[in-house]
Order: structure tokens, then C-alpha cells, then sequence
């Protein structure tokens, strides 16, 4: 498989931005090609048995993975537009020539050639560091999530939350779902980061949620043991002694950084934004960046949640289409000032205040051109 | 195995059940599923050695980004067994070291 790939339209991630962005754009009559790099389509969603908040527009009240199938159903609908690989990684993508190349499993290599390309890569869990923290049993909120809400493993018997964010709270309820013990919560700030209807569900199934803790040392020689956990002062400074924990997993929800190695090998310009998590690519509001072929959506925007990630791939894929010159301007316009709509609906109120302000510091009005 | 058996709201639909090995012995897992969920489920929790310090390593992203979890999988060293799919009859193993990967025989002849 070594021919040069042709496509209208080429979706980087198929998660809840990448999904959105492919079926907007099919739904003009584009041509698309979508990659993954999971062995499922639906990124996060797939793994989230809670309700949704948001709003009605992004199906709040529904769980996250019935969110996740209500796409594919828009996807099979779209299915003579779109064709969509799993456990297929964009390696690389060469500006000069402007080619991406994949790997779908572990052998079968093939290049791209697309027109347009919405880099909807979402984003990858931050470890904090501590001694022995590369023992089997220390692991990521996504891979516990993974382990237990897609394929139904057990993670551990007994588990030390590190992050009481709305990942860290969330996971900690999944994982009392799955019958697995959570030894308790640590947070290094004097609050809880998450919503408080989620902290209070942990609590109430009497989960200790220890602020101004943090953990210091994994135990163990082969794999996870134990936990030491330690009381910090304002400073992260150590308070006292460290306290012991018998458990088998570290699962470690300290926040999450956006995936932009393609963005920034395409050479898009980049920007630090705190509010967002990391480096995010400068934007317009129709999620273009820099480069005049590439879109960004979702987390890979800045980490937000996965609602605003739908309604971003939306702008992504109506915005493409324009640009290939397919369908109205006038319905163009319409679904834009739609989902434009939904996006300040999201993120009004205080909760949304934090991304409102990143968002301002890497939006531009308009790239010169 | 370490499977849930009851949950308040996932319905797990797992595929056909299937044997493989794991450093000779052999195990159960389910097709299709990766083979590192697989050994997880079997209690396996260290699927390979660092190169200079031989410290273990095993799960952690389960996104396929992070190289922890790296094995020999039929031969084939590197292998993310986090997105890679688990066939009936497999051979995993520990992986020790960087590995060396297999020449094409193709290519060995040139």
C-alpha cells in the first residue's frame, strides 16, 4: 500500500470533534477520509457512563457513550462520503508537499494526499513525578477508563485517585461502578477542581477526598504495592509525615495536555495558552489555523469537554466544505450562526469564563492574506 | 479472569474467546480486544524490561503513544499491545531490551 492517497477532506481523530467535523462535512457532499489511531471510533465518549450537563443542543442528560453511538448512527448514515480507519496513526505530515502519512496497525504503511485536513488529535494525559512512578499499576484516568469501560477488566482491587478534577471525581465513580475500591482522592490545591455534584456522589459513597495531598512514592518492585501519600502546604512544601496507602493502582487525573505534533510539523502558528492546557494553534473563529488547509477542532484546540469539542468539529466541517466550494452560502451561514450559538451557550456562565479567556488570547480576527 | 461481571449501566458485548500464550504459558482473551486488556484481565501486569536499568514497564496511556507497553508479539518486538487486536493463537512475550526486529526476508536477500 505504498500509492499516494487521494481525499477532499482528511479528519485526524475520530473522537467526538473528529466524528463531528467528518459527518458536517459529508453532509455537504465532501469526500472524506477519517483515521484513528483506537481500535474504536468515538475517542473519550465511548468510555463515559455519566450524564452529560452542557446543554439540550448537545444532548445534555444522555450519557457519554449513547452520545458516542448517536454519532456513528450520523456516520453510517454519511457512510458513502466517509471512509473511516481504526489503529491507524497519522504519523507525519510534510508541508512542502503536503502529504500525511499513516500506519494502520503495525505494518501497513500509506500516504495521503488531502485538500483539506481537520486536526481533531484531542490530547494526552500529564503525569507528575514521584518516585517509581514507572510501575506497572501507575496509570492514566483514559486507561483505567479504558480497561474497565470498554472491555470490562478489572483495573485493581484498591485505588489512589491523584486529581480531584472533574476527571479524578468521575473516574473515581466509575471505578465504584466496575466494584472496585477507591482508598481515597488526593488534591493538591485546598479545592475540589470538578463539579460539585460529582465530588458529592464520591462522598457520599464514602470516599475520602484529601485536600493539600499529593502523592510522593509509588511502592512496590515489580508493579504497584502501596501509595504514600503527604499532607502539602501552599507552597507544594511537605507538611509532616507521609502516610502509607495499601493499593494496587495509582490512577493518575491530573490534568490533560492537547496533542499538536502534526500542527506544529505542518507549521502552524503556535501559541501558549495556560486556560488551554498547552500549546494551541492560533485560530480564527471559523477553527482555521495559520495554514490556509488546516482546521483545528476539539481538544486538540484547547481542552474544554467534549460538547464544545462537537460544536467546534461542526464550524471545522462547515467551513471545509465552503472552502471546497460545496454547498449555499446561505446554508453555510445559517448552520455557522447555529452552531456559533451553541458554542457561546456552552460556554456562558462562570464555568466558562476560564476558556473564554483562553480562547481570546489565540483567536485572530482574520489571517492576512 | 479480572472481568466485571455485573455494572448498574455497561452492557459489555465481548467477542469470540480465544487462547494465545504469554511467555509459553497459555491464556484466555477475547479476539479483537487488545492484548494488553487481555493480560491485564489474566493479572498480567509487566509486559516488559528497560534496556539499561531493567525496570518494568506495562500499561499506562492505552492510546498507543507512550511505549510502556511494548512486547514480542510473534516475533515482533515493539508491538503496542495496547491498540494492537488479539488473534486466537498468538505468541506474546516479555519484551527485554530494545528487541530486534526481523528483516524482511525480501529485503535480507538484497
Amino acid at each position: 500500500m505504498k500509492a499516494l492517497r487521494e481525499t477532499e477532506v482528511m479528519v485526524i481523530g475520530g473522537g467526538p470533534a473528529g466524528l463531528s467535523a467528518a459527518v458536517e462535512a459529508a453532509s455537504f457532499g465532501c469526500d472524506v477520509t477519517l483515521v484513528d489511531s483506537d481500535l474504536a471510533l468515538g475517542g473519550q465518549l465511548i468510555k463515559q457512563t455519566h450524564k452529560f450537563f452542557g446543554s439540550r443542543d448537545e444532548r445534555a442528560g444522555t450519557r457519554g457513550f449513547k452520545i458516542s453511538e448517536l454519532l456513528m448512527d450520523e456516520l453510517s448514515e454519511r457512510r458513502d462520503s466517509v471512509t473511516a480507519y481504526t489503529n491507524c496513526t497519522a504519523t507525519g505530515y510534510y508541508p512542502e508537499d503536503g502529504v500525511l502519512s499513516c500506519v494502520k496497525g503495525e505494518d501497513e504503511y500509506f500516504k495521503v494526499k488531502p485538500h483539506k485536513i481537520v486536526m481533531a488529535t484531542g490530547a494526552q494525559e500529564r503525569l507528575i513525578p514521584f518516585p517509581n512512578n514507572h510501575l506497572p499499576g501507575v496509570y492514566g484516568a483514559g486507561a483505567v477508563q479504558t480497561l474497565m469501560n470498554v472491555y470490562g477488566v478489572k483495573p485493581g482491587d484498591r485505588v489512589l485517585m491523584v486529581g480531584a478534577g472533574n476527571i479524578g471525581l468521575i473516574v473515581s465513580y466509575q471505578l465504584l461502578q466496575a466494584g472496585v475500591e477507591v482508598a481515597g482522592i488526593v488534591e493538591a490545591l485546598d479545592k475540589v477542581g470538578g463539579y460539585w455534584v460529582h465530588a458529592a456522589k464520591v462522598r457520599r459513597l464514602g470516599v475520602p477526598i484529601y485536600l493539600r495531598h499529593t502523592v510522593v512514592e509509588a511502592l512496590g518492585e515489580q508493579y504497584v504495592t502501596g501509595a504514600v501519600i503527604q499532607e502539602i502546604d501552599e507552597r507544594f512544601q511537605p507538611v509532616g509525615e507521609g502516610k502509607a496507602l495499601d493499593v494496587d493502582i495509582i490512577c493518575m487525573a491530573v490534568g490533560l495536555t492537547p496533542t499538536c505534533e502534526l500542527l506544529w510539523q505542518a507549521g502552524c502558528e503556535m501559541i501558549f495558552v495556560p486556560e488551554l492546557c498547552g500549546y494551541v494553534a492560533q485560530r480564527d473563529k471559523n477553527m482555521r489555523t495559520s495554514h490556509p488547509d488546516i482546521w483545528v477542532a476539539g481538544d486538540a484546540a484547547g481542552i474544554e469537554e467534549a460538547s464544545s469539542a462537537m460544536v467546534e468539529g461542526r464550524i471545522a466541517g462547515v467551513n471545509v466544505a465552503k472552502s471546497l466550494g460545496h454547498g449555499s452560502s446561505a446554508e453555510h451561514e445559517k448552520r455557522l450562526a447555529e452552531y456559533r450559538r451553541r458554542l457561546d451557550d456552552l460556554r456562558g456562565g462562570e464555568v466558562g469564563e476560564k476558556i473564554c479567556k483562553g480562547i481570546a488570547c489565540c483567536t485572530v480576527d482574520r489571517w492576512e492574506v | 479472569m479480572k472481568l466485571i461481571e455485573e455494572h448498574p449501566i455497561l452492557d459489555f458485548k465481548h467477542g469470540r474467546r480465544v487462547t494465545f500464550s504469554f511467555d509459553g504459558k497459555q491464556l484466555e482473551g477475547y479476539e479483537g480486544e487488545p492484548i494488553a486488556a487481555a493480560l491485564h484481565a489474566n493479572g498480567v501486569k509487566v509486559y516488559r524490561e528497560t534496556p539499561i536499568r531493567h525496570q518494568p514497564r506495562g500499561f499506562f496511556c492505552a492510546i498507543g503513544k507512550c511505549s510502556s507497553c511494548f512486547m514480542v508479539v510473534d516475533g515482533v518486538p515493539n508491538v503496542r499491545t495496547c491498540v494492537t487486536p488479539l488473534e486466537a493463537g498468538m505468541h506474546v512475550e516479555t519484551q527485554r531490551g530494545k528487541g530486534v526486529v526481523p528483516l524482511d526476508p525480501e529485503e535480507e536477500g538484497r
